[in-house]
């Protein structure tokens, strides 16, 4: 099984996602965040989702489920880079990850934390 | 009976009646297209027409020929093609064949000897007459399917208005297909212009029902998935009378009465100001 590395900038945790996302990939990817987070106290979470070309409804909620548990720690995650394909089939899966904010690259992404924070 | 010896003696016989009843074809369908066509040039059309039917129902030598036949069929899809593409109506189109039938009727109604020759002949131009129909029929939905691509891909631009704000003037009924055309190309333009907001703009929409605003949330939804902010514009008074009627419910998305409140709108969210110069 294939880690996604997760990197501290300042206080905000970066995630980019390059594999082809397997469900203990994706399990995991959450641990290991949640441990970040913790150990951390890091205030952002970016998770670059440009490469992801497929997502079905299990990875959908897990990415909601990773901003549920960043909120936990006071800290936001920012979904990026999401392609339109990705997007359609989200949103015909009937998954808005409401809990979750998105922007179109990482620098807007970043934009949108620093801003907030 | 042999309906193969039938149809050859009537072979013969229209050969040998041709001017005749060609003469009365012509006059028949003439009449029947209400001027819309020359009679020289229908006739044209039809002494070919003719001499590929008496071929097909029996060659010089052999008994049915093939070949004439697949000709005249040929000729026949071209005929009722281009009368589906210029207009003409389903019956005027087979009455081109039907009235053959008349034209030859009129003949050999005296000898009675002919009658299951004729027959045999009748049921000949009945298959042809229905071969035209369907050929008439394809054109037809051949053409209704160009027309529905090509308004489907005219009704779908993106447009940048701002720096980092599009829209999206949606003209005509929205359906499954619009809507997932329209999300595409939304989204693609979103990424590719790296935009933030975007305008959908429902003033060419005849009537907002559940389903055009299920399809509305959707595309706002797949739009925010992506990081982007939308706003419905265009709504007019009676529109917005059906929406709360409905209990459609927009949720948090912003909805504008014009295209013109909706960059104002996405301005001050991005933070830009217009004012006179």
């Amino acid at each position: 099984m294939e880690r996604v590395p997760i990197l501290k900038i300042g206080t905000t945790l970066f995630v980019s996602i390059q594999i082809d996302l397997q469900d203990e990939s994706v399990i995991r990817l959450q641990e290991d965040l949640a441990e970040e987070l913790a150990a951390t106290g890091a205030r952002g979470v970016i998770i670059d989702i440009t490469a992801v070309e497929i997502v079905d409804s299990f990875i959908g909620r897990m990415l909601a489920m990773i901003g549920s548990i960043s909120r936990l720690f006071d800290a936001e995650t920012v979904l990026v880079g999401m392609r339109p394909a990705v997007a359609i089939t989200l949103t015909e899966l009937g998954l808005s990850l409401r809990g979750v904010r998105t922007a179109l690259n990482a620098e807007k992404g970043l934009a949108l934390l620093n801003g907030s924070a | 009976m042999d309906v193969d010896n039938s149809q050859r003696r009537m072979a013969a016989y229209m050969r040998d009646h041709q001017d005749k009843v060609v003469d009365r074809w012509t006059e028949l369908v003439v009449a029947g297209l209400r001027g819309r066509s020359s009679a020289a040039e229908v006739r044209r059309e039809l002494e070919d027409l003719y001499s590929l039917v008496t071929r097909a129902m029996s060659g010089p030598d052999e008994p049915a020929d093939e070949q004439a036949m697949g000709e005249l069929r040929a000729a026949l899809t071209e005929l009722s093609r281009s009368r589906a593409r210029n207009g003409f109506t389903p019956s005027e189109t087979a009455l081109g064949m039907f009235a053959l039938k008349d034209a030859v009727y009129e003949l050999v109604a005296d000898s009675a000897d002919l009658v299951p020759d004729y027959l045999a002949f009748s049921r000949v131009v009945d298959d042809l007459g229905l071969h035209t129909f369907e050929t008439y029929a394809a054109a037809r939905e051949q053409i209704i399917a160009d027309q529905a691509e090509a308004m489907l891909e005219l009704s779908t631009p993106v447009v940048r208005l701002w720096d980092g704000i599009i829209a999206v003037p949606l003209v005509g009924t929205l359906d499954s297909a619009r809507t997932q055309l329209v999300m595409e190309k939304l989204l693609e333009t979103l990424v590719a212009t790296g935009a933030d907001h975007a305008v959908l703009d429902i003033t060419g929409v005849p009537t907002v029902d559940t389903e055009v605003a299920q399809h509305l949330l959707k595309t706002v939804s797949a739009a925010r998935l992506l990081g982007a902010e939308c706003i419905v514009s265009g709504i007019r008074p009676q529109v917005a009378q059906t929406i709360v009627s409905l209990g459609i419910e927009f949720g948090d998305i912003a909805t504008k009465a014009t295209l013109a409140d909706a960059l104002a709108h996405a301005l001050r969210s991005t933070g830009q100001k217009v004012g006179p110069a």
